[in-house]
Parts: structure tokens; sequence; C-alpha cells
């Protein structure tokens, strides 16, 4: 049994592990990260890409544009650009009321300098002559991007060891105690770590580590389910969503493009698939909104298992009951873009206790009170609640 | 009621070649009316492969040596007519919760095929371990060079060197040089020290074995040149193929040729197994992981059969008997009274065949040291353009060590192929690079579709209880 005493010990190795850990490494702090399988293959990984700040809820535009900045370093930060481009990101609107949605939205969002602008209908078909029929206008945010999360996550946590973390990986938690000032953490006969501070970063597995300290949440596993095609000539350089919901897309410089929309299922408690009738649904309505994918083939489809509370927001910050331990999890889909920044408010509040970025509407206080429902949905049922509906609230 | 219900679900059979075949009947004779899914036009499999239907020419051109069992499985196929529910041109994409998603190639339709049972016999492909120069027009797998003589009556160049190793090579050597193309040279990565070795197991099934025998005897009596222990070391040309290089254990020889055969045996198709949710285990003599079946073809998935090559290479007779023992299994399942002394037969046969898998793998061996050979700039997956190179940086800078982790940094086995073709030279590259075995280098989890599927489909409700043939 390897024995490691350090200054924080942090439980999952997805992106806003991995970045709590470079973060922390960089303020100089000994720090030991525990994952279970390979950093950055879960959500983190496997998400759609989208790095987006429009269409998030006003609460997160502070955490979201503190993770633009750490965005527009990030080949400094994790030694690659890993196909990181601000593209733009792009909201078609199908109706006169989503043109209306989309322009309150930048209404109320103008404090916060997101750059968006409204295109009419006749804006977006001269500029645009790819896009399909039904759009009447739409939001383009230009500073807003996409990169691919196969590569973003996994160079997180290898930085993060280059910083001096200690990267532990394919080492699943057992089990965690706490003494009232030091907390144990234990992977079967192979590790056993104590440091004063934890940080809970499990992703969709977080909420068994919060319910034994006494703050239960109400999380469920949601699976966005996506699909890619195989290369297309180049045409389309936005992500592009849908207001109100739907499909949503990017082409990455290979020519493929990247689709998301509707739900997978739980194959088990780590593993989804896309489920067919979505596969069918998103395949349709891509070709409506991008007429030139009618001959295309889709090459393969995948989900993951992210973790939804019930209002759609996450928790970051710290415990209700525990001194010393922060949790950061349940992004709703949408942790890819603000995952970073989530890491180093973490870092923020492990090293000082304090943090300049507002997360009030993050805290698991919030839940106080409730009980944890199941953490895994039965095998092979849909699950009933988080049908991720709208690109802004899955698969970021 | 409800629980006799699901019988009611025709059993389902993917794949008609041997296995698949045999199955069909095998079920039929017993009563039952299985829906018999297939990606080619006519039944009969890779190697009983029927040329397309106003293409005939006799079994003895094109079967030789096999003639009177292509034409035995042939006759079981064409008898079965009205008495299955045959889906032709339909390739099986997905597979979810007791229902087969079918694409039907000709007309892009989409049918769903619910199952209660499901006979998996998806055959195999050619395994391809790259050489410099393989991705030139002009340059064929075994299988493929076969298939074009099987199918179309083409050859696939009129000076055509056959290279690699595997019972594939010489038997399509000799069908190329029966047809009148110039066989230029037979080159054999296995020696003849390997295939001495391999006899005593080989006589274990004299007749084949002879079989094997005449055609390196016929290929050498015409005076085709046979060299064993070689090394592909390129194959050249510009715009098409023009030449091979190999080293033949001494120096470097180059042959002038205008088309190369060459694989190494063969692989098993494995991907709708996985998707079925069955267990996988590493098969060392095959160096891959396969799906499990016990002796009678029952997987780890309750209602789910494997039979023939595509759950591990056994070859053609073999695919047979496992496709009729796996009926068998299934009818058992169901309920249905079968001749157990029948069962047994089969198992015995299949169990009496191992040694000579056994003496195959140590005549044709995988060449082992081809990673160590392999040009940091020679293209492994040629849907993605990612070379030797790319998978080793990869591995030094990232840390990479396994499989899908390998395919998430560098895009190997994410192009239209999905893996099937490069993910076991990925594989080699990746275990040689970090010393790990094969076994543990892992393999590539299975993702709809199997292969690709138009984005644009006509849909069809359930196939079931509609019309026989498509």
């Amino acid at each position: 049994m390897k024995l490691l005493s350090t200054d924080v010990v942090i439980v999952g190795g997805g992106i806003v592990g991995s970045s709590a850990a470079l973060a922390l490494s960089h303020m100089g702090l000994a720090v030991a990260l525990l994952e279970r399988d390979l950093c950055g293959a879960r959500s983190s990984g496997v998400n759609y890409g989208g790095v987006r700040r429009q269409g998030r809820p006003l609460s997160q535009l502070p955490l979201s544009q503190r993770a633009h900045a750490i965005w527009g370093r990030l080949g400094e930060l994790i030694g690659t650009e890993a196909e990181y481009v601000r593209s733009g990101h792009f909201k078609v609107a199908r109706s006169d009321q989503d043109m209306a949605a989309l322009e309150a939205y930048r209404e109320r969002t103008r404090d916060f300098d997101l750059g968006i602008e409204l295109l009419s209908g006749e804006q977006l078909r001269a500029a645009c002559a790819w896009l399909g029929g039904k759009a009447v206008g739409g939001s383009l945010c230009p500073e807003d991007g996409q990169a691919n999360p196969r590569l973003v996550s996994p160079a997180f946590a290898r930085a993060a060891q280059r910083a001096g973390a200690e990267i532990f990986e394919r080492t699943p938690v057992d089990e965690v105690s706490h003494d009232g000032s030091t907390f144990t953490v234990r992977s079967g006969n192979a590790l056993e770590v104590r440091a004063p501070v934890l940080l809970n970063c499990a992703g969709a597995w977080a909420g068994a580590l919060a319910a034994q300290f006494g703050e239960a949440v109400p999380m469920q596993s949601g699976h966005p389910a996506m699909a890619v095609t195989e290369p297309v000539p180049h045409f389309m350089g936005w992500s592009l969503g849908v207001e109100g919901g739907g499909v949503y897309g990017r082409q990455v410089a290979r020519g493929n493009l990247v689709l998301g929309g509707g739900a997978g299922f739980a194959l088990d408690a780590d593993r989804a698939r896309s489920a067919r009738n979505a596969i069918v649904t998103l395949t349709e309505q891509a070709v409506e909104l991008l007429p030139m994918l009618r001959h295309a083939h889709i090459i393969r489809t995948w989900s993951g298992t992210e973790g939804y509370l019930p209002d759609r927001e996450p928790v970051i910050g710290p415990s209700g009951t525990t001194p010393g331990l922060f949790h950061g999890f349940g992004f709703a889909g949408g942790g890819f873009q603000v995952g970073p920044a989530a890491g180093e408010v973490l870092a923020e509040l492990a090293a000082k206790g304090r943090t300049d970025t507002p997360i009030d509407a993050f805290s698991i206080v919030r839940f106080r009170g409730e009980t944890e429902v199941a953490r895994h949905l039965p095998v092979e049922v849909s699950p009933p609640l988080p049908q991720p509906a709208t690109e802004s609230a899955i698969a970021n | 009621m409800s629980a006799h219900l699901p019988e009611l679900v025709q059993p389902v059979i993917v794949g008609a070649g041997p296995a698949g075949i045999r199955a069909a009947q095998t079920l039929v004779v017993h009563g039952l009316r299985p829906v018999l899914i297939d990606e080619a036009a006519r039944a009969g499999g890779q190697i009983y492969r029927r040329p397309p239907a106003h293409f005939e020419r006799p079994a003895a051109t094109l079967y030789g040596m096999e003639a009177s069992r292509a034409t035995s499985l042939h006759t079981a196929i064409d008898s079965l007519h009205g008495r299955i529910d045959y889906m032709s041109d339909s390739l099986v994409w997905n597979a979810q919760h007791g229902v087969l998603d079918v694409l039907h190639g000709k007309t892009n339709t989409a049918y769903s095929v619910p199952y209660r049972r499901l006979i998996v016999a998806t055959g195999t492909t050619d395994r391809v371990l790259p050489v410099p120069g393989w991705t030139l027009p002009g340059v064929y797998t075994h299988g493929g060079a076969q298939v074009a003589l099987k199918f179309q009556g083409c050859a696939i160049g009129d000076r055509v060197v056959f290279m690699g190793t595997g019972p594939l090579l010489y038997l399509v050597a000799y069908q190329y040089a029966k047809a009148g193309a110039e066989v230029v040279a037979v080159l054999d990565t296995a020696r003849l020290a390997d295939q001495i070795a391999a006899v005593p197991k080989l006589l274990t099934q004299p007749i084949v074995f002879a079989k094997g025998i005449y055609y390196v005897g016929w290929l050498r009596a015409h005076g085709v040149a046979l060299h064993s222990g070689v090394r592909p070391v390129r194959i050249d040309g510009d715009t098409r193929v023009s030449a091979v290089t190999f080293h033949d254990g001494v120096r470097e020889r180059t042959l002038v040729c205008d088309a190369v055969a060459f694989s190494y045996a063969l692989r098993s198709e494995t991907q709708l197994a996985d998707l079925l949710g069955c267990r996988f285990a590493f098969a060392p003599m095959q160096r891959s992981h396969l799906p499990v079946r016990d002796a009678t073809g029952r997987s780890s998935v309750d209602g789910v059969y494997l039979a023939g090559d595509g759950a591990g290479i056994m070859g053609a007779d073999a695919a047979e008997w496992a496709g009729e023992r796996a009926a068998l299994a299934l009818l058992a399942d169901q309920g249905v009274t079968v001749d157990n002394a029948r069962a047994t037969e089969l198992e015995n046969k299949l169990a009496h065949l191992a040694p000579f898998r056994e003496g195959l793998e140590r005549a044709f061996p995988f060449p082992t040291d081809w990673a160590a050979h392999a040009p940091d700039d020679l293209v492994v997956c040629r849907c993605e353009n990612i070379t030797a190179g790319t998978l080793r940086d990869t591995v030094r800078e990232t840390g990479a060590d396994e499989m899908n982790r390998l395919k998430a940094l560098s895009r190997i086995g994410m192009g239209r192929c999905q893996g099937r073709m490069c993910a076991i030279a990925a594989t080699e590259i990746l275990a040689y690079a970090t010393g790990k075995s094969i076994e543990d280098s892992g393999r590539l989890r299975g993702q709809a579709p199997i292969k690709p599927i138009p984005m644009v489909l006509m849909r069809r409700p359930s196939r079931q209880h509609t019309e026989a043939n498509l």
C-alpha cells in the first residue's frame, strides 16, 4: 500500500478535477488526484465539444466568462490547442417567437459583454447558403467556439502532472473518511491519501460522496445522444444550435459533422449508448437544418453519462456539513466550457477559502433536506427526467 | 399466455454463409420460419459466394475442389425458398432492446427486426498488416482478390504477386493461375520450418491437408516462384502498383507486377456480438479478443448464439457444423425436441478440428515482428491517414496504453471503417510501443452503426411477418 500525505486530494479526473489539480499545482500546493478510469475519458472527453457562453443562464455567466479567458490561453496552459477555435456559436431561430427569445437573451446579458449579434433571415440567407429553409434569423456569439474534448480533457490532467500533481489513473476510490481535520481516501490495497482538503469532482458519480457527508443531492444521470458523419467538404465554421432545443452540430477541421440531440440510454452504471430513436430524429433534424448532409453517412454514434440536478445548475463550492470538503459536479451536460473555471474556483477555495467568482447559485446547501435519488437509472431504461431537450442544457 | 408470447417472434439469423445457411435449414426442418439477414446480394457467404444471377459459371470453375460443398450449400439455401424470410443486401447496423436495425442497401430502406433468439454468423474479413504502398490502386486482400474472381470473373491484374500468409495465400494464387492470370510469385512470411513443424497437426485433417499440398505442388509445377520466410518491404508504384519489394532473408528483391494480393489469414467480424452485449475474452491463438461461446454456440447473453468464423476462425466446414449446432441449441432453448446424438456428433466434429486449427496457425504464423519493422511514415489507418509514427508519438507523449485511449487521442479507428481494417495493426504498434501484451492493450468498444449508414433513410415498420423476399 502506497501512503501519501498531501495538501489537497481530488476525486475524479474529468476536466473539473484535472483543471483544479493544475491550478493548485501552479499555486504551489501538493495535490493527489484519483481517477477510477482514465482522466478525461467520461463526459469530459466524449461530450459535444461546444465551448459556448451563449444560452447559459445569467447565474453561470461570471464563471463562463472566467472560463472564456482560460480557453483564450489554452495552448499555453495545457500545451496543446486541442482543436480549440473561436469559430462563433450560432443559435437558429425558426419562428418570430424564437427570434424574440434570442433578442431578450441579448438584452439580459448586455452587462456580460458577450458580443452577441442578431442576424435577420435575409442576412442569414445571404451569409449561409448551406442553412436549411426554416431559419428566420438567429443569434451569433462570435467569440464562442468549439474544441476537441477527447484531446482537451486528458491534456489538463497531463499538464497538472507536469506541474507536479500526482495523478493516479485506474484508481477507484473505495473508502473516504474524515476525522475532523484530515480526509483519508483509500483505493483498495494500492493507495491511501491523507489531506486536509478534499475536492469531490466525480461527475455523475459524485452524489455518493456528497451523501456520505450528509448532504445528499437529487442528481440523476442523463445520456445525450451523439453521432458523427463521415468527413464532408467544409461548409460551416460555426457551432450551431437551435433555439428551443433539437439538433446541434459543428464541423471539425477534418470535415466530419459532430451532431447531438435527444437522449441515449444506460447500458449499465458506467456505459451509455445513443438510442435508435434519437439517432433517427437527430439525423432527420440535421438534414433539415443542413440540407447538404442529405447524401452523407453516419459513421459512429455514442453517448456518455452526465449528472443532472433538478434546476440544471451545477454544485460548486464548500460542503455545508464538512470543513475542507468542496464539491464541483452536476454540470447538466454544460460542463465542458465552464469546467476549467470551475477547477480554478475550487483551487481558490481549497487554497484560500474564498473566490471572487460568484458561485452562490451553485451551493449544495440548496438541496438541504433532500434525500439521494437512485444515482444510476435502471439498466436499459431511458431516463425519464433529464431528457436533454435543448442544446444549451446538454452536451456542451 | 404472455409467457409464451415471445416465441411468436421469429428466430433471426444474421449472415448467410455456411453457418447461417445450415442454421436456417436446421430451424426450418424443425418447423420454424427464421428471418435470414445477409449483406450480400445472394447467399453463400464469402467462400461460396455466388456470381450475380445472370452471370452463371459452372461450380467447378468457381469453387474448384470445394465445388461439391458449394453446390450442397447453395442447394440447401435454394430449397429454403418460401420457408424463410430472407433479407438480402441487408446490413444489420445496430441492436438495441431486442430489435435489430437493418438497412436494405439497394433501396436505402430501414427496417426494424425484432428478435427473441438470434444466431450471429457474421463471418470474417481479411487480416491486414500494412506495408508501405498498400494504399495504391491495385493492392487487394486475398479475400478481395478471390471475390473479384468468384463474383465478377475479374482478375485484379495481369501480373499478380501474392503476399502475406495464411491458407488463402496459396489457394487464391492457384485459382488465379488456373483462371489464366500470371502469378508472378507467392511470397509467404511463414518459414518453411513453420510449415514442416505444423505437419503432424495438419495431418489430423488429411484431406484438407492434401488439398493444401496440392495447391503448392501445382503452383510449383507450373513454374510459379514460391518464397517463404520473406518480409514485405514495400509496394512500389506511382498511380498504381508497379512492383513489390521484399526481403528474402538475405537481401532485398524486387518483382515487377501490376497487382498485389496481400493479407495475413482472417479476422472475425465481432461488432454485432459486441453491440448485443456478449462477453469477450482474449484468444491467444487468434491474437484477438473474441466473443465467448460454449461448445453448443451459446453466448454469454441469453438467446444469442454464435456460429462460424464470426466468433473465431474455424473454417467453412466447421462453420456449417457450428451453424447447425447453434440452431439445435436455439431449438432446445425454445422447448423443441432435438436429436441429441446429432448435437453431440457436431460438437465432437468441432472439437476434433482444434488440432488442425492449431496446425494452421503454426504453418502460417502471425508475423509478430511486424510492428518492429513498420516504418514511422507507414499509414496504418487509411480512413484517417494515421501513420505508425503518429501512433508511437501519441503513446510517447500521452502515455496511452489501451486501444480506446489511443483512438481518442490519435483518431485511429475513427474513420469509415471504425477500426475494422486498422485496429489489429494499431494494436500491434501500441503493444510494441508500450511493452504490454496484445491482450492487455484492449480492444475498441463496439459502437453503432456497424458500417456507415445514410443520413436519409426510407423507413418501414417492423419487418415481422412481411413479404418473404425483398
